[in-house]
C-alpha cells in the first residue's frame, strides 16, 4: 500500500506493466517489487527446492527470493531480481520455479519430503545403481533444478563492450562514496562515479534522517547535481563494478536499457566495462542479514532495511500490521519511522534484555525473539517468546535484523580475506588486500552517516595523496545522524523445525549442524555439502549467519572458521554482455581477398584459412559434386592453364644490410648466396630442431628481399623475424614489414601460363628472361608489379602481384584471358590435388611434430652457417632411421580409399596403438593416376618403397592395403616446370 | 593487466603476446655443451615471485619486452625494449 507523501518516486508518472498476466500500475522509480508490494502482492517466487512460497526479501541486488523473468519470446531473460528492475510502460515479468502456477506449484510436494532431502541429500542417494545416473538420475534432477530459463532462441538483443578510464573509480554513491567523489573531483582528478542503482544516494535515499538542513535524499541530489556539472567527472548510475582485477582493472555492467523499452540496433540492453583507474574508493555500504528462526521464510518477512528503504524511497508500507524483531539499535528506526508514517507497529522485539529504546510509541518487548511464523502463502502470525512463555502476534509483515555486513566482496578478489571484528560481528577489509583500492565507509565497518561523510572525503585525501595531487583545503561536512550502532550477536533462534539461512538455495540451520556432524567442517566443504551460498545472490545474505553456526557447531571462532571465496562477478554478468559482438560475424574477423567477390559470385564454397577465407571449388552448370569440379580444375593446371589467388599467403618485406644474414639465420639454407632477381625455396626451423614453416624468398636488390610464408604461419613467422632482430640481434640492421594485405598475388599455373601472361604483360617475357626460379618487376596494364617464376603444382607456373588496389580488375583479367585458352580458375580442392601429386608439403605434413630429416630436406640445412633450430636439429633422436618419414603412399588396388589421419602398420601386424608405425598425413584422388594417392610417414618409410602395408582408420573403418612410394607422383625430375 | 609498453605506453595486456621466460635471449653458442642447449630450451624456474619474461606488443609497435612481473600478485615492477636489454647483455660480457 502505498503511504502518502513518502519516497521519491514521480506520482505524476503512472506506469503499467504485467506479472504472471495480471497487469499492475506503479510510478515511475519503482521496481517491480516496490510496485508489487504497493499493490498488495506479497508472493514473488517459490524455492529453488522445496518450492516453498517465498516473498521479496531485500531491497536490493542481493535478493534471493523474488527472481523474475521479463520479456518474452526469444528476448526473455530469467533470473531477474524484481528488486532492482525497473519498471517501464509495457513491461512483461513473471515467476519462475513454479508449475502450473505460482500460486499453486505442484513441485511444493517437496516441502513435505523435506526430512528425507537435507544436505547431502544427492550425494547419498544417487550413487548406485551407477548406470542410473545418467539414464534415471541425470534427467530427473535437471528437469526438477534450475530457477529461470533461457529462451532457447538466439538472442535477438544487442549488447555492447565499453572501456574507461580515470584517475579515481568510486564504487558507490552513497554518503561516503559521494563525499570522496566530491572531495577528488574538487582536487581535479578525473573521477568516475560508479553506482549500482538507478539513483544516486545509496542508503540517503532510504533512510528518514536529515543531512544539513535537507533530507538525505535531496542533499544526494544536490551532491549528484554538483558533480554532474564537472567535466572532470562521469556519472555511471545502474552500473554495478563487479570484479577488481590486476593493474587497476574493473569490471562493471551496466544496465543501458533494461529499464526502457527500447530494443535493437543502436540500444544496448547492457554493456559491459572495462575501466581503468589508477586509484579506487571501495564505498559499497554494507548488506542487513536475517535472523534465522522457524519459518523465518515466508512472504512478508524482510529485512528491517528493506522495509524502511520501501517506505522511505517508494513510499511503500509492506504491511498494515508490522513488527520489528532485530538485535540492534538500527533496527528501531524502522519501527520509528513506520509509526511516524502512521502504519500500525505491532511490536518492536528486541534480543537484548537491555536494550535502550527511548520515546516508542508502540509496545515493545526486550530480551524477546521471534521463534515462528504462520501463514502459508503470506504471512499471517509470528509467535514470540519472552520471559514468560510464548505468546503470538497477527501480522502481516516482519521486518527483522541481525546486523549489517560490510560488503567486502570487491576487496576478496584479488586472494585478499576479510578480517572479523568483533565489536560489529562482521568482517571488514583486510587493507592492501586490492593496490591502489581504499575502502570508506559502511562497507568499512563505519555505520553512522556523518562517520560515512567524513570517511568518504578521507579516502579521497588518500586517494588524492597516492594520485600526486593536492586535497581541498576544507571539505565542509554536513550535520547528519552519529548515533553510535550496537549490537549483540543473535545468528539462529534456538528451537524445532527448519530455520532458514539460505533462502535462494533452502539451506536451514540443521543443513549447516549436519554438515558439520558429517564432517564437512571446513567453510568450502560445508558449501558443497549444502549449497550454502551458491547460484545468483552467492548467499550475500546468508553467508555469515551460516558460517558463524558452523563455528558453533564446530567449537571454533569465527575468524578461525573464515570466509568462502569470494570471486567475481559481485553479481550476474550474461554471458552475452562480456561477450557482446561476438555473436555471428563478430566472432571472429574475416579476412578477404580482393578475388572474394567474385569468387563468391562464380558460386564457390569459401573455406576458414585461418581468419581468411579462400574459395573451395568454382562449381559449373552440370557438375553435382565437388570432386567434378576439382578433378576439371586440376586439368586446366595440367593441360592448360588454372588461376589461384594466392594472395592469403603471408609475405614480409625484408630490406637492409643486414637482410641476408637474418635470412641465412632464420633458414636451414643459404640465401646470402641467392641472386639479385632469383627465387629460393627455404625451410625454417624452431629453435628445438623441428619444422616451423616453409616457403619461397625471392630477392629484389641486394639489401631487399620478400619472404612468403604459408597462410596459417604468417603471424607466427613475423614475430619470429621480429624476435631473432630484436632479442637475439639488435645489433643487425634490418627491418620486417608485413605486406601481406598490400599485393594481391595470383598463381598462374598450367603449359600455357607464358602465353597467357605474354597476351597481358607490358613486355613479354621468355625463358632466357625467366627461367625458373626467377623474379622481377613487371607492368601489368601499366601497372607496376612483381613477377616470380615459382610452381605450387610442378607445372609451369608463375605468381603474378599487384598492389592490393588492382587486385579485382587482375583477377578478372587473368580469368578471362584463361577461360579464353581454355582454362580457369581453381580452387583449394584442386591446389591440393596438385601439391600432393607432386610431393609438396604443407602444415598437414610440418605439424609441429616433424623435423627436417623426418620430411627428407635434412640436406637442406646448410653445415656451412648456423641457423636457428640446427643444434637441436643434430639430436639422435631426431635423426634417427627408424623415425616416421615421409612417404607417398597409393592402394595396391586401384580402387583402395585412403583416409588422412588413418595409421599405418606392417602387413601382418594387429591394427592396435602399439603397432603403429606412422600416419596418412595427405590424402587426394589423382586424375592423372586415376586413383587415390597420399602422403604419410612411415617408420624408415625412405628405404622402404615398393613394399605393401596397411592402412587403418579405426574412426571411419577403413583398411587398405598400400604401397610405399616416393612421395612425388609426377613429373619426377620436375621437367614441366623448367620447360 | 596492464603492461607499459616504453613505445606506446600503458597498454591492455590484450595487446600482448606472452612468450615465456626471458631465458630465450642468452642463446647458447652453436658448438655449446648440449647440457646448455637442453637448459636453454627445456628448463624453466616456477618461482612465486619477481620473474622475468618476454612479451610482444604485437597488437601495437610490434616491440619484443622483457616484463618483470610478480607470479604471486601479478604486479609489474619492471618493463623494457628486449633490444636495450640484448645490448646491455652483449656489453656485460
Amino acid at each position: 500500500m502505498r503511504v502518502a507523501g513518502k519516497g521519491v518516486i514521480d506520482r505524476s508518472k503512472a506506469v503499467s506493466f504485467s506479472f504472471d498476466g495480471r497487469r499492475y500500475s506503479g510510478f515511475a522509480g519503482d521496481t517491480v517489487a516496490s510496485a508489487l508490494l504497493a499493490n498488495g502482492v506479497s508472493l514473488m517466487g517459490r524455492s529453488f527446492k522445496y518450492h516453498r512460497p517465498r516473498g521479496v526479501l531485500s531491497a536490493g541486488s542481493e535478493e534471493p527470493n523474488a527472481l523474475i523473468t521479463t520479456g518474452t519470446g526469444a528476448g526473455q531473460e530469467p533470473n531477474v531480481r524484481a528488486t532492482v528492475q525497473e519498471i517501464y510502460e509495457g513491461l512483461v515479468t513473471r515467476s519462475q520455479n513454479a508449475w502450473p502456477s505460482l500460486d499453486f506449484d505442484v513441485m511444493a510436494v517437496n516441502d513435505l519430503a523435506a526430512p528425507f532431502l537435507g544436505a547431502g541429500f544427492y550425494y547419498k542417494t544417487f550413487m548406485w545403481p551407477k548406470r542410473f545416473w545418467e539414464a534415471v538420475y541425470e534427467p530427473v534432477i535437471r528437469k526438477a533444478a534450475g530457477l529461470g530459463a533461457l529462451s532457447g532462441q538466439n538472442n535477438p538483443d544487442t549488447y555492447e563492450r565499453a572501456y574507461a578510464f580515470c584517475d579515481l573509480l568510486v564504487i558507490g554513491a552513497g554518503p561516503a562514496g559521494l563525499m570522496a567523489a566530491l572531495t577528488a573531483a574538487r582536487a581535479g582528478a578525473d573521477v568516475i562515479l560508479a553506482d549500482e542503482d538507478s539513483l544516486m544516494g545509496g542508503r540517503l535515499n532510504a533512510e528518514s534522517g536529515a543531512v544539513g538542513h535537507q533530507s538525505g535524499a535531496v542533499w544526494a541530489a544536490g551532491i549528484v547535481a554538483q558533480l554532474s556539472a564537472m567535466d572532470n567527472v562521469r556519472l555511471m548510475s545502474r552500473t554495478t563494478v563487479t570484479g577488481a582485477y590486476d593493474g587497476g582493472m574493473y569490471g562493471a555492467l551496466e544496465r543501458v536499457n533494461q529499464h526502457t523499452g527500447i530494443r535493437g540496433a543502436g540500444a544496448p540492453l547492457e554493456a559491459f566495462w572495462r575501466i581503468s583507474a589508477r586509484h579506487s574508493i571501495l564505498a559499497a555500504g554494507a548488506l542487513e542479514r536475517p535472523i534465522a528462526f522457524r519459518n523465518n521464510d515466508r512472504p512478508g518477512i524482510m529485512t528491517a532495511g528493506a522495509v524502511r528503504a520501501y517506505l522511505n524511497r517508494w513510499g511503500v508500507a509492506p504491511g498494515k500490521r508490522v513488527a520489528v524483531f532485530g538485535n540492534n539499535d538500527d533496527a528501531h528506526r524502522t519501527a520509528r519511522d513506520l509509526a511516524a508514517a502512521g502504519v500500525h507497529v505491532v511490536a518492536l522485539i528486541d534480543s537484548r534484555p537491555d536494550a535502550v529504546i527511548e520515546g516508542a510509541t508502540f509496545p515493545v518487548f526486550k530480551g524477546a525473539q521471534v521463534c515462528n511464523s504462520g501463514g502459508r502463502k503470506a504471512l499471517e502470525s509470528i509467535t514470540i517468546r519472552t520471559d514468560s512463555g510464548e505468546e503470538a502476534l497477527q501480522v502481516d509483515c516482519l521486518a527483522m535484523s541481525g546486523g549489517w555486513n560490510p560488503t567486502v566482496h570487491l576487496t576478496c578478489h584479488m586472494n585478499g580475506r576479510p578480517s572479523w571484528r568483533e565489536d560489529i560481528q562482521a568482517f571488514v577489509p583486510t587493507p592492501g588486500s586490492i593496490p591502489d583500492m581504499t575502502v570508506a565507509g559502511a562497507c568499512n565497518g563505519v555505520f553512522s552517516t556523518r562517520a560515512c561523510l567524513s570517511d568518504g572525503v578521507e579516502a579521497a585525501r588518500t586517494a588524492l595523496g597516492a594520485l600526486g595531487r593536492k586535497a581541498p583545503a576544507e571539505m565542509a561536512l554536513p550535520e547528519a545522524e552519529d548515533t553510535p550502532y550496537a549490537l549483540s550477536p543473535l545468528w539462529a533462534v534456538a528451537g524445532a523445525g527448519r530455520a532458514w539461512l539460505d533462502f535462494q538455495n533452502d539451506v536451514s540451520v540443521k543443513d549447516i549442524k549436519q554438515a558439520a556432524a558429517e564432517n564437512f567442517s571446513s567453510v568450502e566443504h560445508m558449501k558443497r555439502y549444502t549449497t550454502q551460498g551458491m547460484a545468483t545472490d552467492q548467499g550475500k545474505n546468508s553467508n555469515v549467519a551460516a558460517l558463524a553456526i558452523l563455528a558453533d557447531a564446530t567449537g571454533r571462532g569465527i575468524p578461525q572458521t573464515g570466509t568462502t571465496t569470494f570471486r567475481p562477478p559481485y553479481a550476474p554478468v550474461a554471458i552475452a554482455a562480456m561477450g557482446a559482438g561476438a555473436q555471428g560475424h563478430g566472432f571472429a574477423p574475416e579476412r578477404h581477398t580482393t578475388s572474394h567477390k567474385r569468387s563468391v559470385a562464380m558460386g564457390a564454397p569459401m573455406i576458414e584459412a585461418g581468419l581468411w577465407y579462400r574459395p573451395s571449388y568454382f562449381p559449373k552448370a552440370g557438375e553435382t559434386t565437388w570432386q567434378q569440379s576439382c578433378d576439371r580444375e586440376v586439368g586446366y593446371v595440367r593441360k592448360a592453364v588454372g588461376i589461384c589467388d594466392v594472395s592469403t599467403l603471408g609475405k614480409i618485406d625484408i630490406q637492409g644490410p643486414d637482410a641476408a644474414r637474418l635470412l641465412d639465420f632464420v633458414y636451414t639454407n643459404m640465401f646470402s648466396t641467392l641472386p639479385v632477381g632469383r627465387v629460393r625455396y627455404g625451410v625454417m626451423l624452431r629453435e628445438d630442431g623441428t619444422v616451423m614453416d616453409d616457403g619461397t624468398t625471392a630477392r629484389l636488390g641486394a639489401e631487399h628481399f620478400v619472404m612468403t610464408t604459408t597462410t596459417a604461419a604468417a603471424g607466427n613467422v613475423m614475430r619470429h623475424l621480429e624476435f631473432v632482430c630484436q632479442a637475439l640481434h639488435p645489433e643487425w640492421e634490418v627491418s620486417c614489414t608485413s605486406v601481406t594485405e598490400q599485393w594481391a598475388q595470383f598463381a598462374v599455373a598450367g603449359p600455357m601460363a607464358r602465353a597467357l601472361l605474354n597476351g597481358m604483360l607490358d613486355k613479354p617475357i621468355d625463358n632466357e628472361s625467366w627461367p625458373f626460379m626467377a623474379c622481377g618487376d613487371v607492368q601489368l596494364g601499366g601497372v607496376a608489379g612483381r613477377l616470380f617464376r615459382i610452381s605450387f603444382s610442378g607445372e609451369h607456373a608463375y605468381e603474378i602481384a599487384v598492389p592490393s588496389r588492382y587486385g579485382a580488375a587482375a583477377f578478372d583479367a587473368l580469368l578471362g584471358r584463361a577461360e579464353q585458352m581454355g582454362g580457369g580458375a581453381y580452387g583449394m580442392e584442386a591446389l591440393n590435388v596438385l601439391r600432393i601429386e607432386k610431393g609438396f608439403i604443407t602444415h598437414a605434413e610440418i605439424e609441429g611434430r616433424a623435423t627436417a630429416f623426418d620430411i627428407g630436406m635434412a640436406r637442406m640445412i646448410s653445415a656451412k652457417k648456423d641457423c636457428i633450430g640446427k643444434t637441436m636439429a643434430a639430436r639422435p633422436g631426431l635423426v634417427d632411421a627408424l623415425r616416421p618419414q615421409l612417404v607417398g603412399l597409393k592402394p595396391v588396388e586401384p580402387g583402395g580409399r585412403l583416409t588422412a589421419g588413418a595409421h599405418l602398420f606392417e602387413r601382418e601386424a594387429p591394427a592396435i596403438r602399439e603397432n603403429s608405425k606412422g600416419h596418412v598425413s595427405s590424402v587426394c584422388y589423382s586424375p592423372e593416376l586415376g586413383m587415390m594417392i597420399g602422403l604419410g610417414f612411415f617408420a624408415a618409410g625412405p628405404a622402404r618403397h615398393a613394399e605393401v602395408i596397411r592402412l587403418v582408420d579405426h574412426l571411419r573403418k577403413v583398411e587398405t592395403e598400400v604401397e610405399i612410394c616416393h612421395p612425388v607422383f609426377l613429373d619426377p625430375q620436375g621437367e614441366r616446370a623448367r620447360g | 593487466m596492464r603492461i607499459e609498453c616504453p613505445m606506446c605506453g600503458s597498454r591492455d595486456r590484450r595487446e600482448f603476446y606472452y612468450q615465456g621466460a626471458a631465458v630465450m635471449l642468452a642463446r647458447p653458442d652453436p658448438q655449446a655443451h648440449e647440457a646448455d642447449w637442453e637448459a636453454y630450451l627445456h628448463l624453466r624456474e616456477n618461482p612465486a615471485g619477481p620473474t622475468r619474461e618476454l612479451w610482444q606488443h604485437d597488437g601495437g609497435c610490434g616491440a619484443w619486452l622483457v616484463v618483470t612481473r610478480d607470479t604471486v600478485s601479478h604486479q609489474i615492477s619492471d618493463t623494457q625494449l628486449a633490444a636495450d636489454v640484448k645490448r646491455a647483455m652483449g656489453k656485460a660480457s
